[in-house]
């Protein structure tokens, strides 16, 4: 079950103490709070993709000219980007993932499967330090966590919510 | 299905547009662009890249987002713009009116053997532009559109997109500094956010 705890707030204020403007998105149904609190603030700014390795190049431009991004998805989305992270690896430049879990915890979907189990290992074998929460709680530090070390560090680095904080999607079974 | 084979030489063409550049920040795609635009003279304010294929339209769209006040333009090649050709409705979906794309377009892989590309076919990347938006394309088929391209591709309210056909050609190896970190820090200083 999902939890009550307001981890998207939680994620949306630590974006604004960090001047983190722009989220680039293919959506996922466990990021629906936190990207309507991003497309109702005046000052940030959604980017909605095609593929989610388009966020990572726009990412990296925005850091390049100087303005600080992230990209939001969900964990099939990781399968996307992979050859699209070696660019801020090569730049030395930051790059901040938010990822969504599916596949992983109570999932009805088979087809998730493959691609949420295999999201940390890609990411890693990429060089994208992963900082898994399985506690909706602990979602906002985990996310400022990983931003402060991307930011400050300049590496990339992603925030794996559990499919255990955002809920399994239930295809209308019960 | 061009009729004719495309005539315009990239360096020389390529050498003319830069000349006319202004203060505009420029973002190469990997390979030959990225030549061309070193060979042309270099500059901090080159965003030179040597891989990442698919990703040069969504850098400098990063860089325009980033840099409102400042003209981006992305120079790339036709098959790198196919690769990250959905990008594309990204600019036409947040429009930024400082970026401009150019498409030089050899209808080949030129970097590894001249095997066909798409846009031999019948792609038209400009086509493709307008369908997401771009509401500005150009198609150049001779050198002597330069200074109108310079107009809308430095000038113009963007986003606005071109392609130029330009021909196979064999040119010397020109090639600028590869460390991304280096790039990346020189660029950013440039612009005076390298502390940011």
């Amino acid at each position: 079950m999902a939890s009550d705890i307001d981890w998207s707030g939680d994620v949306f204020r630590e974006m604004r103490a960090r001047d983190i403007a722009t989220v680039c998105t293919v959506p996922d149904g466990g990021l629906t709070k936190l990207l309507k609190l991003v497309g109702a603030e005046r000052g940030m700014r959604l980017v909605t993709l095609t593929t989610e390795e388009e966020g990572i190049g726009i990412a990296t431009g925005c850091w390049l000219g100087g303005g600080r991004a992230m990209i939001a998805m969900q964990s099939s989305g990781v399968g996307n980007c992979i050859n699209a992270l070696g660019l801020p690896a090569a730049y030395r430049a930051p790059c901040l993932m938010l990822v969504t879990m599916r596949g992983q915890w109570g999932e009805f979907n088979p087809w998730q499967v493959p691609m949420g189990q295999a999201t940390r290992p890609a990411l890693e074998a990429i060089g994208v330090k992963c900082l898994p929460v399985d506690r909706a709680e602990e979602v906002g530090e985990t996310f400022a966590a990983a931003a402060d070390l991307a930011f400050n560090a300049r590496v990339s680095a992603a925030v794996l919510v559990s499919q255990r904080i955002v809920g399994a999607k239930g295809f209308g079974q019960k | 299905m061009s009729a004719k084979p495309n005539k315009i030489a990239r360096r020389a063409f390529v050498a003319e547009l830069l000349g006319q550049r202004g203060t505009a920040l420029i973002v190469t795609g990997l390979g030959s662009p990225t030549w061309d635009c070193f060979a042309a003279g270099d500059s901090p304010e080159y965003l030179y890249s040597w891989g990442g294929m698919g990703l040069a339209v969504p850098t400098a769209l990063g860089v325009a987002l980033a840099q409102p006040d400042r003209r981006v333009v992305a120079i790339t090649g036709d098959g790198e713009m196919m690769m990250g050709l959905g990008s594309l409705a990204v600019v036409g979906d947040q429009a930024p009116a400082n970026l401009a794309v150019l498409v030089l377009d050899n209808e080949a892989f030129g970097e590894t053997g001249r095997q066909r590309g798409l846009t031999a076919g019948r792609t038209d990347i400009a086509a493709v532009a307008k369908g997401f938006g771009i509401a500005k394309t150009m198609t150049v088929t001779e050198q002597g559109k330069v200074g109108e391209l310079a107009e809308l591709l430095f000038q113009a309210p963007g986003p606005v997109l071109a392609v130029v056909k330009i021909a196979i050609s064999e040119d010397p190896w020109a090639l600028p500094e590869k460390d991304g970190a280096t790039i990346a820090q020189r660029f950013r200083g440039a612009l005076g956010v390298e502390k940011s």
